[in-house]
């Protein structure tokens, strides 16, 4: 069954831009991304929208629906109230590029400040083995599919412009967690690192991030809280102040 | 300008677009959270009706002061002068330190009153106010790490609590094998505080979330796994144990001053 919805879509670029209202056809078990489509087929040929599987699984439409962000295609149009206007602007946290689209690069410079994984030399290709307990806990972090929603929604960046040189945000914290708990993982500082050159310690908890992330990874609870616990574990720990361990990163 | 009104972002005037009602959410909590402190603190400077046999307020335990009333003491112990300074300080304000500190460091409640009293943010996608943010990475905030110690600490007052409950299966003369309505007040009161306590990120990190090898540790793992099973539910533990112990301090006190019968069930 076809029906009309109101859509509001911001248009612009750098410059200047504001949203614009059309009324477009809507069928039943759309998403915002078909309607999006259709807009763009029908009423505004040169609207840019970035998208690629349509699966919630290249993480590349991601924009803000109803202030609330999203992905355009995992979002179905029938979760809104019939007659309701659904309003689509860009990531707010990230620099505009044109309509939907804006400049994620950001988060690609904070990937290569956080060194890759450290295989132990004595091992051998193929000689590496781990035990499936071992190998749980990171793969939760394995989901994440790069879709940024949550460094958009971490307000330490969205809020704070001048913060985006010293914070890493959410996604690379989940990236440090996943290797600071990896068993074969040479690199011993990363504890360190993460607190004292990627931010940790200006994310305040509000769990903003696991709101939004369309793989529901718990990244809060799961990454940033356990490498808060890791730092404490290194800088402020009591118990390791009094036996003198504080400074020592003991591996297990 | 900064944040969501730089001038490389999208040109979009409001703070936020959203259109449900993110702001119930942190109102509900201020206005709970900040019931709570007033009388929380009205409770700590009164210094009367927080013991009557056999029960205590978990406001005023472990009760060290020489000001205690009789009874209420821990093991008839008094460590702390009735007068500190040469003003009279009330029991519960001596102990204050460690539950407030356990529960203003907790994550949870961390992230309850950074959006619902500070805004920062108010919700998610709904600009803060602040033009200024530096995290817990400066004081005062810094001090957020000492959630470990104030964990400890926690620990240690629970123990006294779960005393404090066993204590209460007396009657008012002191005879064991009886139990009152108070006495079910303080268990559930004593028994949320450990579940609170044991759910806290800080013990799920400390029975193993910090190893690195699971499956050299099968013990620890098997303790991590169940507290990580408590842990997704902190914030339920949270707030249940906060009405638990606001309702033990009002079901005491207004037993001690004679407005309430404590009702034996035998």
């Amino acid at each position: 069954m076809t029906r009309k919805l109101n859509l509001r879509i911001w248009r612009g670029d750098s410059t200047d831009g504001g949203l614009k209202d059309v009324v477009v056809d809507v069928n039943e078990g759309e998403v915002v991304l078909d309607v999006i489509h259709r807009v763009q087929a029908t009423q505004m040929g040169d609207l840019a929208v970035r998208w690629n599987c349509k699966a919630g699984k290249c993480g590349s439409c991601s924009m803000e629906i109803n202030g609330k962000p999203r992905l355009a295609c995992m979002t179905q149009v029938a979760s809104f109230d019939e007659g309701e206007t659904i309003t689509v602007t860009p990531l707010r946290a990230f620099p505009i590029i044109k309509d939907l689209v804006t400049d994620v690069s950001f988060n690609y410079k904070k990937a290569m400040e956080v060194p890759a994984y450290s295989h132990p030399a004595e091992l051998g290709p193929g000689e590496a083995r781990m035990e499936q307990v071992d190998v749980e806990r990171s793969q939760e972090f394995r989901k994440c599919i790069e879709c940024f929603l949550c460094q958009n929604t971490c307000h330490v960046i969205r809020d704070h412009e001048e913060n985006k040189k010293s914070f890493a945000g959410p996604r690379f914290f989940i990236r440090i967690a996943e290797l600071d708990m990896h068993p074969l993982d040479r690199i011993k500082n990363r504890k360190r690192t993460a607190q004292e050159e990627h931010g940790l310690g200006m994310c305040n908890i509000t769990k903003c991030c696991t709101e939004v992330c369309p793989e529901h990874i718990k990244i809060t609870d799961n990454a940033i809280i356990p490498m808060k616990e890791r730092v404490v574990d290194i800088k402020y720990d009591p118990a390791r102040m009094f036996s003198g361990q504080l400074r020592r990163e003991k591996r297990d | 300008m900064s944040g969501v009104f730089s001038p490389t972002r999208a040109k979009i005037k409001e703070r936020t677009l959203r259109t449900d009602k993110w702001w119930l959410e942190p109102a509900i909590t201020f206005g709970v959270l900040f019931s709570f402190v007033i009388y929380a603190t009205f409770r700590a400077f009164e210094g009367a009706n927080y013991f009557v046999e056999p029960l205590i307020s978990p406001f005023y335990s472990p009760c060290l002061s020489e000001a205690c009333v009789e009874g209420s003491k821990l093991f008839g112990w008094a460590p702390v002068s009735a007068q500190v300074l040469g003003f009279a300080l009330s029991p519960a304000l001596i102990i204050l330190i460690f539950p407030l500190g356990f529960r203003m460091t907790c994550y949870y409640y961390r992230k309850a009153y950074y959006r619902s009293f500070w805004f920062s943010p108010p919700a998610c996608a709904v600009a803060e106010p602040h033009t200024k943010y530096t995290g817990e990475t400066r004081a005062p905030l810094i001090l957020q790490n000492a959630h470990r110690w104030f964990f400890y600490a926690g620990l240690v007052f629970n123990v006294f609590l779960t005393y404090d409950a066993v204590l209460a299966f007396r009657n008012e003369h002191g005879d064991w094998g009886h139990m009152s309505v108070g006495t079910l007040v303080l268990v559930v009161s004593s028994s949320l505080l450990w579940f609170y306590s044991l759910s806290c990120h800080t013990c799920r990190h400390t029975v193993g979330g910090r190893l690195k090898h699971f499956s050299k540790h099968p013990f620890r793992y098997k303790l991590w796994t169940t507290v990580s099973v408590l842990n997704t539910k902190h914030q339920q533990f949270a707030w249940f144990s906060l009405a638990a112990v606001a309702f033990a301090d009002i079901y005491v006190r207004q037993v001690a001053t004679g407005a309430w019968t404590n009702f034996y069930f035998f």
